[in-house]
């Protein structure tokens, strides 16, 4: 028979208001095994841990109950203390008496006969625990960062200048991400090219970095610190060591579709460099535009190529890597355009994404900086910007706010005028939120300086008639209907996590929010860690948001990854399944149950894999012999739990 | 008039999402009825039929299980598995005679302390009526 002492908690009077903690104590020294029972106002302070402490010599206690609050609070508090005192910190467990009792009932009597019945299934849980110790192991101090945008970007060079060794997986041919098609950044309008490109040279140049552009995760399996990764190097069918940049190539080249680094605006060959300053600087063959890789069928560019670059026997390749942390970093993508039917986007020609405007803005954008409408080439001398296009319309669209459309739409306005100085831009909006910093001076300059005309209200309609764009819609301020016939409209569309985010999560086994951005694991405390150990969230991935902070995201994932990165040896929860090899009859019901693979066959039985088990139980619920049972929550430790709180 | 029948009822929670929005409730000062005892397990797929059968045969006049939402199981997939099996109880409990009511299965995540608050309340107002189990309690 074990030696246990229950310690109860007043919580100040927290559990003592609604609890009877005196009661608690008294009914539980008459429990079997209890050998001592005490209760203190503040149990985790350091009087409290040496009244534990204290007990535990004493009354050479082998085991230790502490009823207090919930387990997520103090569960490691008492068994570090416990393990001061001499015991095995698994012979120390936590009956929550606060959160699921006192804090939620207000009948004294009541509440302490049922944090009396809780306390007890504790007893009745620590009395057959096993002292158990932390898995060891080991650690592989590589890093693999997914999404070369600039959270991803950051994170790399953050991870590579602590002095690990980083994987960068792009999908696309150059990284840089969405923040390369630029013009200029809010709120201090510096060109995006400028603070960008130094740091994706850095990233290609930095001897702890592996870039792999134009590759794409097909499959990871493995757990924290010890991840192993298939990566998919799709053939670029130009060999970028050979490659000298001539662009004889895409001279060459007979096949033009659009462009997706200016989103539609231009157009580009099916062999092609994203943009000039792409990292790698190298050419790419677009194998679903291109007429066919035999030279019969074209060949062009491979006659051309002085360099000998151009290889069509290029295989994909499969890559295996393994690393000890990820990052994912897989971005946004704009709200589809299909779907806002009513602005006319994807119609009109004079309609455009924010994206594009962008590129309109741009130096090196399609028409170099020059703001022009794309229908006719004219410069737009009224221009509506239109924002929450997709956002915050729970009814039809997206429900949230994809936060950063306000500042950038601000930002559009002044470039505008900036461009053009007779013209007018107005901007429809429902609230303006620019809490930032420097955010909301902005705004005010593009009101005071630049003359933004801003209504408060909805678009109804946008429409083409005699060569403008007519937009319908209502200030709700004045209470007026507005018709505008404008040059131009701009839409500030919804920011949606990025196209084949959802399969990644699947591949990944990290956990979706319902819209569709990835899930932290808790939004306040635990901004940029997964659910999965060692899985780690930056950028607009997680959540929309603007440069500044998906830089600050990168730089935090980048460090909770060097702290596992920086350890010679991590430590696994040994709570995990057990099979007791005398009832397994090797059915293999577990092994197919098990949702991390950690059971498999082995000589007619099975055997379980230690560190990949994260003691989830449900091989042992699955098992019709009870032959593979979670150490210290087994069905005799549930059962005897049952019994406890039903008053048994 | 005789005091008005308090049930006892017994919820399985599985520790990352329905034991943490139990918590949440309670960080929230939401308040409900004290029948309920909770048994913090690590996965909803973790609760054996057997469990169940226990806390019945041990007199529960209740028995709930609550886990994360599908597809936000903690463990990938583990809800899945409860959801079948349970699912397969309730069928052989109600073939058995006992009233469905007294069994329940429940989709908890750690923010939603609103909703286990009304779910317990719910419970427990629908077993009220119902009187003491006594189909599957042993004398003990």
């Amino acid at each position: 028979m074990k030696r246990t002492g229950v310690f109860i908690c007043h919580c100040g009077i927290s559990i003592a208001g609604t609890v009877d903690v005196k009661k608690v104590a008294s009914e539980l020294a008459k429990q079997k095994g209890v050998v001592h029972s005490e209760d203190y106002v503040y149990m985790c302070s350091d009087p409290g841990q040496n009244l534990i402490i204290k007990a535990i010599k004493e009354k050479k206690l082998d085991s230790v109950v502490v009823a207090c609050c919930s387990p997520t609070l103090h569960e490691t508090t008492f068994r570090n203390t416990s393990k001061s005192g001499g015991l095995n910190s698994f012979q120390c467990e936590i009956a929550n008496i606060r959160e699921q009792c006192s804090w939620v009932h207000k009948d004294m009597k009541k509440a302490t006969e049922k944090a009396i019945k809780i306390t007890k299934s504790t007893v009745e849980r620590v009395r057959r625990n096993e002292s158990l110790e932390p898995i060891s192991i080991p650690v592989t101090r590589k890093a693999l960062v997914i999404g070369g945008g600039i959270a991803g970007i950051q994170a790399s060079l953050d991870l590579a200048n602590s002095g690990f060794e980083v994987i960068l997986v792009e999908k696309s041919p150059s990284i840089g991400g969405h923040m390369i098609q630029l013009s200029e950044t809010f709120p201090t309008l510096d060109c995006s090219q400028c603070i960008l490109t130094p740091k994706m040279v850095e990233v290609s140049k930095h001897p702890k970095i592996r870039l792999m552009t134009y590759s794409e995760v097909q499959d990871v399996s493995g757990y924290v610190g010890n991840f192993k990764v298939k990566i998919l190097k799709k053939p670029t069918y130009v060999d970028a060591d050979k490659c000298n940049l001539c662009d004889e190539c895409t001279k060459a080249c007979p096949i033009v579709v659009p462009n997706e680094f200016d989103i539609g605006l231009t157009g580009r060959r099916a062999i092609y460099i994203p943009f000039p300053q792409a990292i790698p600087a190298s050419y790419t063959l677009d194998i679903n535009a291109c007429p066919g890789l035999l030279p019969i069928a074209c060949g062009k560019c491979f006659d051309v190529c002085e360099a000998k670059a151009i290889d069509y026997d290029m295989k994909p390749k499969i890559i295996e890597e393994e690393v000890g942390a990820i990052i994912v970093a897989s971005g946004f993508d704009l709200y589809d355009k299909q779907l806002m039917a009513e602005y006319g986007y994807g119609k009109y020609a004079d309609v455009l994404d924010g994206l594009q405007f962008e590129r309109l803005c741009s130096a090196s954008g399609p028409t170099k900086g020059k703001i022009l409408r794309p229908s006719d080439k004219k410069e737009p001398k009224e221009v509506v910007f239109i924002q929450c296009v997709g956002s915050r319309d729970p009814e039809l669209h997206c429900p949230y706010c994809s936060k950063i459309c306000c500042m950038y739409t601000a930002k559009h306005a002044m470039l505008y005028k900036h461009h053009v100085h007779d013209g007018q831009a107005y901007i429809f909006y429902i609230d303006i939120r620019s809490g930032g910093k420097g955010y909301e001076e902005f705004v005010k300059r593009a009101v005071e300086e630049d003359g933004v005309l801003y209504l408060r209200g909805k678009v109804s309609k946008v429409f083409e008639e005699n060569g403008k764009v007519k937009v319908w819609g209502v200030d709700t301020l004045s209470g007026k209907d507005i018709e505008i016939d404008a040059d131009m409209v701009v839409l500030a569309m919804a920011m949606r996590p990025s196209k084949g985010a959802e399969e990644l999560a699947k591949k990944l086994k990290l956990a979706m929010d319902k819209d569709g951005f990835l899930a932290e694991a808790h939004p306040k405390l635990r901004p940029v860690e997964s659910v999965t150990s060692g899985m780690f969230l930056a950028g607009a991935a997680q959540a929309p948001k603007d440069i500044p902070e998906a830089v600050a995201q990168a730089s935090g994932a980048a460090a909770k990854a060097i702290a596992i990165l920086s350890q010679e040896r991590l430590f696994h929860a040994p709570t995990v399944a057990k099979v007791n090899l005398n009832l397994c009859t090797g059915c293999g019901m577990c092994v197919n149950v098990c949702p991390y693979d950690a059971i498999s066959p082995k000589d007619g039985k099975v055997e379980v894999n230690e560190v990949l088990c994260e003691g989830c139980g449900t091989c042992s619920a699955t098992c019709l012999r009870t032959a593979i049972q979670v150490k210290n929550l087994t069905p005799l430790q549930v059962h005897e739990m049952i019994r406890a709180s039903l008053g048994g | 008039m005789a005091e008005e029948f308090e049930p006892t009822i017994v919820a399985f929670l599985c520790k990352w999402c329905s034991s943490a929005g139990s918590d949440l409730a309670g960080v929230s000062r939401m308040e409900y009825p004290p029948n309920v005892v909770p048994i913090t397990v690590m996965c909803s797929g973790s609760v054996s039929p057997l469990y169940i059968f226990s806390a019945f045969n041990r007199g529960a006049d209740g028995v709930l299980i609550s886990g994360c939402h599908p597809g936000d199981c903690h463990y990938i997939k583990g809800n899945y598995y409860a959801r079948r099996r349970i699912a397969l109880v309730k069928k052989l409990l109600e073939y058995i005679g006992l009233e469905p009511e007294r069994f329940r299965m429940s989709w908890v995540s750690a923010a939603e302390g609103t909703k286990y608050t009304q779910i317990i309340k719910d419970f427990v107002k629908e077993i009220k009526p119902l009187g003491p189990q006594k189909k599957l309690r042993r004398n003990q």
